[in-house]
């Protein structure tokens, strides 16, 4: 059984090689070359694209991308251990109830959740009108920097939110009633015994909030209004738009490799804390 | 006492901003005038407006059918090559494992272009066929990722006793190995299902002559500026969300999980 089997996974391995490695191979081929992609006798090899990153221009986009992702995640981090937090203290029969509320917004389309911060912060719209009518200053948030981030926050918070509540819905309350024993307040207990334990929870939930929030290019188009350009737009133009497929090869190379690399880093601090917890205080 | 107040307050502040653009949402898809700020009286029009507008329902066809005929492809798929990953070696298990976690790890922006790229290349025309072959490139490791851990916790040689006993490995296949891990298959087949209808980021790149999906299509009127027949849309997606997960929600009280 076990020898013959495993042929069942062949085809498989012929599906990966043609829709999974053969269109990376093709981005990082094109991402070294340039010429017309319409005729491939024209290509050459060259480092053109990835010269365009010192333009101060695309570096200023790069930077801003990684700079707002950070914000975000960290934002999602503030408000979400607290939300993970409460829900795992609720008594039993609430937890699900609680959980499933929460959830049921990231069930909506993620462009619908989106375009209803448009309806409201836009120039004309809900919240400028409420503040309006009773007689207070309108904001400006839309379309900018604000709202891009409000935007992140809002649709990625609940990836913070679950992993860092599976763990603390794991943690014993033996040990924490031990601890409290000892002589800990609320506050060492927290910062000694329960946040340690909640950092495979926080690596999981930062990697899964960053990653969405540094390369999206929907929620900077529709609240950046198109002036917040982030590395996302500037791939999605560079396919649709200005056909630089070469460039736009370039873009997602370092955008997955930065990516890739923050996560090599994020699992190693992962492990680091498992093998060696106790260093941690 | 005062610890319970803080947090009450604070649960709900957190849950008013959750709900509160769907609320706005919900408010205004009955709202008479078409401006978001205007309060213009109870009107059910924009939901008529939904139904004839011809690429809404061209949209919302597309989305389901792709989402249908993905996820059971990627299921099929899916399922026999994880039993085929179960009984690798280790380097070949491993090396497959990692290649198949490219699609979920890497963001669907770079998943999207790298497709394009390969469909363009091979003078393929972007749509229909584009656009499926895409979302079963993406549905698939997630299959696998769910039917894994059901293969492992499967008792090996319960297959074996089957073929000892006379079974074909397609009997012992159908009748043995598909009934134990038919709980993952069935959270593999809703996940990619769900991936699917969701989807934006890689349709959007891989598909074209006026195939579109809901998403597609709500990006694209957003971009233009608001419409009401999109709220009426949003509030009816909500309702089959909230009514979908209670259906879970029921179904999981017997012992399956929430979260697929």
């Amino acid at each position: 059984m076990k020898n013959k089997s495993k042929y069942l996974a062949y085809p498989y391995v012929i599906w990966m090689a043609i829709f999974i490695v053969i269109p990376l191979v093709l981005v990082l081929y094109y991402s070294f070359t340039s010429g017309n992609i319409h005729d491939p006798g024209s290509l050459k090899f060259s480092v053109e694209s990835y010269g365009k990153f010192f333009d101060s221009l695309y570096l200023n986009i790069i930077i801003k991308s990684f700079w707002l992702a950070f914000l975000s995640t960290v934002l999602c981090l503030l408000f979400g251990y607290p939300v993970a937090f409460i829900i795992s203290r609720a008594k039993m029969k609430h937890r699900g109830l609680l959980l499933l509320f929460f959830l049921v917004p990231i069930w909506m389309n993620f462009l619908l959740r989106t375009y209803a911060w448009m309806a409201i912060l836009s120039p004309n719209g809900f919240l400028n009108r409420v503040l309006e009518m009773i007689g207070l200053p309108t904001l400006a948030i839309m379309p900018g920097q604000k709202a891009v981030v409000l935007g992140m926050v809002y649709n990625f918070l609940p990836f913070m939110v679950l992993p860092i509540y599976t763990v603390l819905a794991k943690i014993d309350k033996n040990v924490l009633e031990a601890a409290m024993d000892l002589g800990a307040n609320g506050l060492i207990t927290f910062v000694r015994v329960i946040l340690p334990q909640t950092i495979p929870g926080i690596v999981s939930g930062v990697t899964m909030v960053f990653m969405p929030a540094v390369s999206t290019f929907v929620i900077s188009r529709l609240l950046g209004g198109g002036k917040e350009l982030l590395i996302g737009n500037l791939i999605e133009q560079q396919f649709t738009v200005h056909r630089d497929w070469h460039f736009g090869s370039a873009l997602s190379i370092i955008l997955m490799v930065m990516i890739l690399i923050s996560m090599a880093v994020m699992s190693k601090v992962d492990a680091g804390n498992e093998q060696g917890g106790a260093a941690l205080w | 006492m005062v610890g319970k107040i803080i947090k009450r307050t604070y649960m709900g502040l957190i849950f008013l901003f959750l709900y509160m653009p769907i609320l706005v949402l919900i408010v205004f898809s009955f709202n008479e005038s078409k401006s978001r700020g205007h309060w213009g009286g109870f009107t059910l029009k924009w939901y008529g407006e939904l139904f004839r507008d011809p690429d809404i329902t061209k949209a919302l066809y597309y989305t389901f059918l792709v989402a249908f005929l993905s996820s059971l492809i990627a299921t099929v798929i899916g399922t026999i090559s994880a039993i085929g990953i179960h009984n690798m070696g280790l380097l070949g298990k491993k090396v497959i494992l990692n290649v198949n976690y490219l699609p979920v790890l890497n963001p669907d922006i770079v998943t999207g272009v790298a497709l394009m790229t390969l469909f363009i290349s091979m003078n393929m025309r972007l749509g229909f066929t584009t656009m499926l072959i895409s979302h079963v490139v993406f549905n698939i490791p997630y299959v696998i990722l769910s039917v894994l851990p059901k293969l492992r916790q499967m008792n090996r040689h319960m297959a074996e006793a089957a073929l000892d006993l006379g079974a074909t490995p397609f009997y012992a296949m159908r009748k043995v190995i598909i009934p134990e891990i038919m709980p993952g298959v069935i959270t593999g087949a809703l996940m990619a299902f769900t991936l699917s209808v969701d989807d934006f980021v890689i349709s959007f790149f891989n598909t074209g002559s006026g195939v579109t999906n809901l998403s597609i299509i709500i990006f694209s009127m957003a971009r233009r500026g608001i419409k009401p027949s999109i709220n009426a849309l949003s509030t009816l997606m909500l309702i089959t969300v909230v009514i979908l997960l209670l259906i879970i929600n029921k179904r999981s009280t017997k012992g399956d999980e929430l979260i697929p």
